[in-house]
């Protein structure tokens, strides 16, 4: 009952952290709350159900469909909705407002085209569990485990090894002197985008299989927030463990105490990290700077 | 009529909510993205009080609002003494806002998420009226008042403000709990002109749509706040017939209001008979020159 518990939070978190790194690497550059993000995974979902039902072409077309879709709408959602507000040098507030409102655009846009549909993907992963120390475990959740951790260690060297994940690294420590060091600004925000609307259309198809797609499947997103407060706003390795550490508190308090309390207690936990560890376990920002 | 009557009596509900919402977000510079909540909990404590225990509707009024001040307290006690970043701050707010919506739901009294219907009708348009101006009066004399100088200081310069003596934390939070209260006025009369409520009404998307009508109206006014609710809730309601894409066209025309009108409608300014005889002595002043060129 524990290990098969541990396992269930295992795979949720990785669905989480996938979901988190995306939304904190802009959080991490611009320093602002894309409230968009869900929206973005939302859409990557959506392509990818209908390259796999509507074009039948397979998982893997399917899965690259999404993350390159996504990656897309990202970039557009960056060039027409902020770029004019960072360019004003807009407070960060202003960036999160334009952000919920992109994200009621784009949602009411798919239920005025598409519409309220809940669309479940074909069967791609094997139903039939594999035995593990006497627990269930899913082939789906296994594999939303090994994507998001082969996605995260690449999305790692990436900005550990290439020259423009320096580049990316030395803009969330400080922007402007970044830019002063001959860092084109626009275009670094632009693969930022990209690299988060990847991880959005990975994270998309995963949620769509796991439950359905429909046009309110961002909301899920709620949980990546908490997931990168919890981590540390801003921070990728605090990201994961934070989205590692929700899904797994979450599955034990739903499994041992209860299922209804379960999104109070996440709920609760922001507020709790916001007053008592405002950096979360891995962050660096505190107060206000003047 | 009576359509255009009832437009007009949630115009004056949510003006009371938005209102109160001007002096936190407009006046005094902090972002909430969870103040349904504090409707949500002013219209479950007077719905309850009339509902079960047959309370006085004016009684209920109170009772919610205080309820909702007192929560207030809750939240804002540990957030607000420890100068959260505004963004933070805005995203514990959202995560208060869905944490009591899920309490709600998780409640027996309040039936959970079938919610409670048959909630007597007392909020008649008069009453809502009434109620909007009152707000609206007392929220004038609140920001010329001495605290609503010091949320003003504040606001343009919190560093500033607190070497000139000003306490940030008490100022911030008599603004969040005259905030709250005016959400929990609005939240008591919403439940008594619906004779419904349930918790997903109060979802973070209506805290937004409060939000965004403070930011959309202009900060620091609270004229602008009036008129950006009457647009949210009167523009949608014209395109009932295009009903499926009035949240389209309210999410297109938030991201264009922060494009290329950032500081709202209003801006800092207010609405009155001074700035519209101004307004006239501007345009005719416009036609004369024009005149004197040609």
């Amino acid at each position: 009952m524990f290990l098969q518990t541990l396992v269930t939070g295992l795979s949720i978190g990785g669905v989480y952290a996938l979901m988190a790194v995306g939304y904190s690497l802009v959080f991490s550059i611009l320093n602002f709350s894309n409230f968009a993000h869900g929206t973005i995974i939302m859409l990557g979902a959506y392509v990818g159900y209908f390259i796999i039902s509507n074009l039948k072409l397979g998982f893997t077309f399917s899965l690259v469909g999404a993350i390159i879709g996504a990656a897309i709408l990202a970039v557009l959602n960056v060039k027409l909705a902020y770029t004019p507000l960072i360019n004003r040098r807009a407070s960060s507030l202003y960036l999160m407002i334009t952000a919920m409102g992109v994200s009621i655009f784009l949602e009411n846009m798919v239920y005025v085209t598409v519409g309220s549909h809940f669309y479940s993907f074909p069967e791609i992963f094997k139903q039939t569990s594999i035995k593990f120390f006497n627990s269930d475990i899913s082939p789906l959740d296994l594999w939303a485990l090994v994507f998001s951790f082969i996605s995260i260690y690449g999305l790692h060297l990436f900005l550990t090894k290439t020259k423009l994940g320096t580049a990316i690294r030395a803009a969330s420590y400080d922007m402007t002197i970044a830019s002063l060091n001959g860092v084109n600004m626009s275009r670094l925000i632009s693969v930022v985008f990209i690299l988060a609307g990847s991880f959005a259309g990975l994270a998309g198809i995963f949620l769509g299989i796991k439950y359905m797609v429909y046009p309110t499947m961002g909301w899920i997103t709620n949980k990546a927030y908490i997931a990168a407060v919890i981590g540390g706003l801003g921070s990728l390795p605090g990201a994961v463990i934070g989205g590692i550490l929700l899904g797994v508190i979450e599955t034990f308090v739903s499994v041992y105490i209860s299922s209804t309390i379960r999104d109070v207690f996440s709920f609760s936990m922001v507020i709790i990290f916001l007053v008592f560890l405002p950096a979360g376990l891995m962050g660096r920002h505190l107060e206000e700077k003047v | 009529m009576d359509y255009i009557l009832g437009v007009i009596a949630v115009i004056c509900i949510e003006t009371i909510a938005t209102v109160g919402l001007a002096v936190f977000t407009g006046f005094t510079g902090l972002f909430s993205l969870g103040h349904a909540a504090f409707m949500a909990i002013g219209a479950y404590t007077a719905a309850i009080l009339t509902y079960f225990y047959n309370a006085p509707f004016i009684l209920a009024l109170i009772a919610g609002m205080i309820m909702s001040g007192l929560i207030s307290i809750i939240l804002g006690f540990p957030t607000l003494r420890a100068k959260l970043r505004g963004d933070y701050f805005a995203i514990a707010t959202l995560g208060f806002g869905e944490a009591i919506r899920v309490i709600l739901e998780n409640m027996s009294i309040t039936q959970g998420a079938r919610g409670l219907p048959g909630i007597k009708h007392y909020t008649t348009l008069p009453v809502a009226i009434f109620f909007a101006v009152l707000v609206l009066w007392l929220t004038k004399n609140f920001i010329w008042s001495k605290y609503g100088r010091n949320a003003i200081a504040v606001r343009e310069d919190a560093v500033a403000a607190e070497m000139a003596g000003i306490d940030l934390f008490k100022v911030r939070m008599l603004s969040l709990i005259y905030s709250a209260m005016c959400a929990g006025l609005a939240g008591g009369l919403f439940a008594h002109y619906l004779n419904f409520i349930q918790p997903v009404m109060f979802t973070s998307i209506l805290s937004t749509r409060l939000t965004s009508a403070v930011v959309a109206g202009g900060m620091g006014s609270i004229t602008g706040p009036v008129i950006a609710v009457a647009l949210f809730i009167a523009v949608p309601e014209l395109l009932r017939v295009a009903n499926m894409w009035r949240l389209v066209a309210y999410g297109l025309i938030l991201v264009l209001i922060m494009i290329y009108r950032p500081s709202g409608i209003m801006g800092y300014h207010e609405l009155s008979f001074e700035a519209i005889k101004n307004l006239l002595r501007w345009i005719s002043r416009g036609k004369t020159a024009g005149r004197k060129e040609m």
